[in-house]
């Protein structure tokens, strides 16, 4: 095959793909700048003017700026006490020594693999004997867990691959554990942290199931279940709901757009065993 | 002597627990602790209401002896060609046909390719209903290039409800597999290509003798994301189908919320959610193992 063959196949197949990945993104924008009450359920077009009011209708009357409060609150905490945990866990894990290190470490990754389903169940009837069921807690406390198997696994491999140099002429100067920590690694290792930072905030943001089970009343909904909720009820607008999906994806894509190398990195090298 | 211990490959220092304690209660509390108790809610029956009864294994045997809890573990086999093998597949073929050229614009097509993943799955899941609707883009195109006769109720057909949710997970995963393949295939030496090439290699052998091993571990980390993501994936059947028609789309992660929190079944559901967690593990495990054993 000649190369000019190819690459233009090459071309080919990247342009069908990529248009493939963004026709569900394009309908829904499309939809949702469209005229409210369409009988249509599948995609519509703008008729003349795009509808820009669809998206304070779903804020307000669909309540997404309440959803989206929640989803903010829980994503604030989440995220924060991720990386102050699993930063202080992880540079244990990789620059100390102490009997029973190694275990506790698998032990962390071992929940890289395990999925939200094997735990619903009981942390529902737990966090229910504890009257923490519509609570934000709920919803923040088991998804600090579930994300410090990534976080404490990819801060390791920060801290491993950190200077020993760096490390000795710190202890040199006086510094003890805790400072050369906070004054030297955390600062110097911000790519590695804000990679952490963003798979975390997208993984808190789009969480689903965990919500579902844990909120029935309104105000502590999440905008992935207000978003469910919305399209279960029976009258709901298809102008309205494709509003409201992109109420509920801009923020992660707004991030992903800025920051798309960490994204992409961070979840490829995820699953990635030493 | 101490000093020259001391340096690696770590420092001995009890200090460390100290470090690791407060993630480790977090983690341990509402993670381990969580996963033992399904463990053990496994072996019971329970009404999530009244008092449980000891059930032993009762709860596992149903999982190979009752239609209804065998037919979510088939489905999600099948599905798994959907979201992992059809991906990797189409990844591959990417990486074959570009293996030789530079390509322009590669971080477009990258941020484009990969955009799939970071949308919310419910939001995914609301895009792809309007997409799969009686009325939707799927059908009108049909209908315009006159196959009118293959259209449908996509996500309400018993027969092809299940390829349709598979085909979400495909469009899910293929961006994935083709920026990771992306990647991979532009780290293999070029004198590997010129040397296939001068042993006579056409493009076909040129594949399997270069490409496809200069890939291995790129498969095996797509493999590994696509096969988590498509057993984890209870958001997506939620949305679209809630596992109908009859449960012809029903797969272990929705019936775990299904018979947990809607029909009363609490150690059932619990029994599947550990079934699956091992589903997950030994998968994982056995295609590191696939990957290791070939290498060298």
């Amino acid at each position: 095959m000649s190369t000019r063959g190819e690459r233009l196949l090459t071309y080919l197949i990247l342009g069908f793909f990529s248009l493939v990945a963004l026709t569900p993104v394009i309908g829904v924008l499309s939809t949702a700048l469209g005229p409210q009450s369409s009988l249509s359920t599948g995609f519509t077009l703008p008729e003349g003017s795009p509808e820009w009011g669809n998206f304070a209708d779903a804020w307000d009357r669909g309540h997404f700026g309440t959803y989206l409060g929640s989803s903010v609150l829980v994503s604030v905490a989440v995220v924060t006490a991720t990386t102050v945990l699993a930063v202080l866990a992880a540079y244990a894990f990789a620059l100390m020594r102490f009997p029973g290190a190694t275990v506790l470490f698998y032990l962390f990754v071992l929940g890289l693999t395990l999925p939200q389903e094997a735990l619903v169940i009981p942390l529902y009837f737990d966090l229910r004997e504890l009257e923490l069921t519509d609570t934000y807690w709920a919803l923040i406390l088991p998804q600090t867990a579930q994300s410090l198997a990534f976080g404490v696994f990819w801060m390791r491999t920060y801290f491993r691959n950190s200077s020993p140099t760096v490390i000795e002429a710190a202890r040199i100067d006086g510094a003890g554990t805790w400072t050369t920590l906070w004054r030297i690694l955390v600062p110097m290792g911000r790519p590695a942290i804000s990679t952490m930072v963003v798979i975390v905030f997208m993984w808190t943001w789009n969480e689903f199931l965990l919500a579902l089970v844990m909120v029935s009343d309104e105000s502590h909904r999440t905008v992935p279940l207000g978003l469910a909720f919305f399209q279960g009820q029976q009258n709901s607008d298809t102008a309205l709901l494709a509003a409201a999906s992109v109420l509920v994806a801009l923020p992660v894509v707004a991030v992903y757009l800025a920051l798309q190398r960490r994204f992409i990195e961070g979840m490829l090298t995820g699953a990635v065993k030493e | 002597m101490r000093a020259a211990h001391r340096r690696a490959p770590g420092e001995p220092r009890a200090v460390g627990y100290l470090y690791v304690l407060p993630a480790l209660v977090v983690y341990g509390a509402f993670l381990l602790y969580p996963f033992g108790q399904s463990v053990w809610l496994s072996l019971l029956h329970w009404d999530g209401l009244t008092a449980a009864t000891w059930a032993g294994s009762d709860n596992y045997r149903d999982l190979f002896t009752d239609p209804a809890l065998r037919a979510p573990f088939w489905h999600a086999l099948v599905l798994l060609l959907f979201y992992s093998a059809l991906p990797v597949a189409l990844g591959l073929l990417l990486a074959a046909t570009m293996s030789r050229i530079r390509v322009r614009g590669l971080t477009f097509f990258r941020v484009v390719l990969f955009l799939p993943q970071v949308l919310a799955m419910v939001v995914v899941g609301v895009a792809w209903r309007s997409i799969l609707a009686p009325d939707g883009l799927l059908n009108d195109t049909l209908d315009a290039v006159g196959l009118d006769a293959l259209s449908r109720p996509w996500l309400g057909d018993s027969t092809w409800a299940l390829p349709a949710v598979g085909g979400i997970g495909t469009w899910v995963g293929t961006g994935l597999c083709m920026v990771l393949f992306l990647a991979g295939v532009q780290r293999i030496p070029r004198e590997r290509y010129e040397a296939a090439r001068i042993d006579g290699a056409g493009a076909f052998r040129e594949f399997w003798s270069v490409t496809l091993p200069g890939l291995r571990a790129e498969v095996a980390v797509a493999l590994t994301l696509t096969i988590v993501a498509g057993l984890r994936n209870f958001d997506l059947i939620y949305i679209t189908t809630s596992g109908g028609p009859g449960n012809a789309t029903s797969v272990p992660a929705y019936e775990v919320y299904h018979r947990a929190f809607e029909t009363n079944q609490v150690g059932s559901a619990a029994a599947v959610a550990v079934a699956l967690a091992l589903m997950i593990f030994t998968l994982t495990v056995a295609v590191s193992k696939l990957v290791e054993g070939r290498r060298g």
